[in-house]
């Protein structure tokens, strides 16, 4: 049953005499489809406000391959100790009962856009009139010579939340006295831009607060990566001498790594980890590909006012598989495109009205306890891109009641982005 | 060569000087406020500032104003949108007698689940007695005076959030508006960390925003988004949540 507000009910009830004149298309059987095939931050964002906003009148189908959803952000805060993994973890269970969004779990491996159908893989197939696409990302598990999905479970990742998180959670908390952590960083584009520095702050928390004396040896294949200059600060203060970051100029390029004997082979040297993290290229979630949306680059072009696919007027691709502009790959960012992108599908398929796009993101990074900083932008269509319109970052320097305060901000911010995902 | 009583001298004396290092420092945190409880009692109140008033005159903000507060039944000010967890705890029986206020201000979300106050809590006992007696010294005992909204709007704008304040807004376009904002501002009006901005009244809505554009009120975040917002945006959107109805 879709939820009601209060205010809705006295409009509804007031206006009780004109359910008789209900056009076709809200009568059970002929309501407007839209699915939605991924259940994170953009896909269970898309779906509920399809099924808020619409008050019924579109028939919500969400799909994702499990039956919970584990945020990647403020997954390196379990890392770190501050968060448990159930508060990371949420349940699907509100959108069905409040939004009446029907949830499948599974996977989906191919749409047929001629027929307008997604097909799962234990072959069911599922039609829709509007389709949002909001898989996330792949791992290149080959961009990294001698990395692959197997050796992720002796070298996890961890950049898709769930079990990974936890292996690399179990690593971490296993590192002794004059042990090594390696990281290899992802090169560009890749899903949350300050993410491993996060993580690395996060593990070098860990090990500070227990009184191991370990490093971490970070190996980027990126000459600079965001936030440096707040992220080095805090490094310095909080971590002196624990974290070392190796551009390509000084380590010569990553060239592969061994997980069975923990070792990583560049141009300089071999490093070796008692645990190493490797966080290869990526690209769009699968599916992404499989319905032709991607292009080269093998994430999807979209139409920058309503996040519709270039490639099939009726798909929309929101999230980490689409190509916003200047927006960054974040959880903030693809629940705000899923509204826009929900927006305009209403308007297609109801005819609802449609406003100019707007778009935002904030990305919050805990270094140290209570010190938090802080980059975000505001973001619209101009000249057929998503372009930054005016945009902040934390300051080096900043006193330590700003950087408590930015902390704060973003547990609200969690709580907050959590009821608009999961209701 | 020192001989015993020597030692012990020493040790006494050391004593002594320990004891007086003690003393030191448990009076003089005490001296420190050479303050009076009054004003350790306001400068306690300043974190509570943001968002409640006291005093003759005190009106609504993001929390309801405390005149009164002092024995009065928990969730009943007039004119004001309390969580339900708060009305059900005035319902059942809560009313804010001194100790009842102890244990809320110690820990506001444990002692009341689900209530907006986005407050972590007070937690030196002896900073909680000195507040509560300052805000039992200067609340007003007549239960709430209430400022008219109505009667505010009734003169001649003199500044841009007045400007913004004579228009009407339109909740429909304020709703579509307020996706930007519900992503940290939650719209059940739960607060954890961001302060809840359900059924904030207009007036206060918007001059708080305002504050963000000139910069009276620091974040980063706020003033990003209010230097994209044109006037019948921000009008747009005080109409949006003031309706709204906590949670």
């Amino acid at each position: 049953m879709t939820r009601i507000t209060r205010r809705r009910l006295g409009l509804l009830m007031g206006a009780s005499a004109a359910t008789f004149a209900m056009p076709t298309y809200l009568r059970a059987q002929d309501k407007p489809k839209v699915v939605v095939i991924g259940g994170g931050a953009g896909g269970a964002t898309a779906a509920r406000y399809l099924a808020k906003d619409s008050e019924g009148a579109i028939d919500v189908t969400l799909i994702d391959d499990s039956d919970q959803f584990t945020t990647c952000f403020f997954s390196n805060l379990y890392l770190g100790g501050y968060r448990d993994f159930g508060s990371i973890t949420h349940s699907y269970d509100k959108l069905q009962s409040d939004y009446g969004i029907t949830k499948v779990t599974g996977m989906a491996v191919g749409v047929d856009r001629d027929a307008k159908t997604v097909r799962m893989a234990d072959g069911a197939t599922i039609p829709y009139d509007r389709l949002v696409v909001s898989p996330g990302i792949d791992l290149i598990w080959d961009s990294v010579e001698g990395y692959s999905e197997e050796a992720a479970m002796i070298a996890p990742h961890a950049w898709k939340a769930g079990p990974q998180t936890q292996l690399l959670k179990e690593k971490l908390d296993a590192i002794g006295n004059g042990q090594q952590i390696v990281m290899v960083a992802p090169p560009n584009p890749y899903r949350c831009p300050p993410g491993p520095y996060e993580r690395v702050s996060m593990m070098a928390h860990v090990l500070k607060s227990k009184g191991v004396d370990a490093k971490i040896i970070v190996l980027d294949p990126k000459d600079k990566f965001s936030k440096q200059g707040l992220f080095e600060e805090g490094w310095a203060k909080y971590y002196p001498g624990m974290i070392e970051w190796y551009g390509p100029t000084v380590h010569g390029g990553i060239e592969s790594v061994d997980v069975e004997a923990g070792t990583v082979e560049t141009g300089l040297d071999t490093f070796k980890g008692d645990l190493l993290n490797i966080i290869p290229a990526q690209k769009a979630g699968m599916i992404a590909a499989e319905a032709g949306l991607t292009n080269d680059s093998g994430f999807c072009p979209i139409d920058a006012a309503s996040m519709r696919s270039t490639e099939d007027d009726s798909i929309f691709v929101i999230g980490d598989a689409s190509i916003a502009g200047a927006m960054p790959k974040s959880g903030f960012s693809a629940n705000s495109q899923a509204k826009v992108a929900a927006m305009n599908i209403r308007g297609d398929l109801i005819d609802a009205k449609v406003f100019p796009a707007k778009y935002s993101n904030t990305c919050w990074s805990l270094i140290e306890s209570d010190d938090g900083v802080k980059v975000g932008a505001q973001y619209a269509p101009q000249d057929g891109q998503i372009a930054s319109t005016s945009s902040f970052i934390s300051q080096t320097g900043e006193d330590e009641e700003t950087r408590k305060a930015t902390y704060e901000e973003s547990i609200g911010w969690y709580a907050g982005i959590t009821s608009d995902m999961f209701g | 060569m020192r001989n015993g009583s020597d030692n012990r001298n020493a040790v006494a004396g050391l004593l002594a000087i320990g004891l007086l290092c003690a003393a030191f420092t448990t009076t003089s945190s005490l001296a420190l406020a050479e303050e009076t409880p009054d004003a350790a009692g306001e400068r306690l109140f300043s974190q509570c500032k943001t968002c409640h008033e006291v005093g003759e005159g005190a009106r609504h903000k993001i929390g309801p104003h405390l005149d009164g507060i002092i024995g009065r039944v928990a969730g009943t000010m007039d004119g004001f949108k309390y969580s339900r967890a708060m009305r059900e705890a005035g319902e059942a029986g809560l009313a804010w007698d001194r100790e009842a206020l102890d244990s809320y201000l110690a820990k506001p979300r444990d002692f009341i689940k689900g209530n907006r106050m986005s407050y972590r809590g007070m937690g030196d006992a002896q900073d909680r007695e000195t507040l509560i007696g300052w805000l039992a010294n200067v609340s007003v005992s007549v239960p709430g005076a209430v400022v008219d909204d109505k009667a505010e709007e009734a003169h001649a704008p003199s500044s841009f959030a007045d400007i913004v304040l004579a228009m009407e807004g339109d909740p429909e376009y304020g709703e579509y508006l307020a996706g930007e904002c519900v992503t940290c501002h939650q719209a059940s009006g739960h607060a954890d960390g961001i302060p809840s901005i359900v059924g904030l009244p207009r007036d206060y809505f918007v001059t708080a925003l305002f504050e963000y554009k000139t910069n009276v009120r620091s974040n980063e975040v706020m003033k990003l988004r209010v230097n994209n917002l044109a006037n019948e945006e921000i009008a747009a959107l005080a109409a949006y949540f003031s309706e709204l109805e906590p949670q």
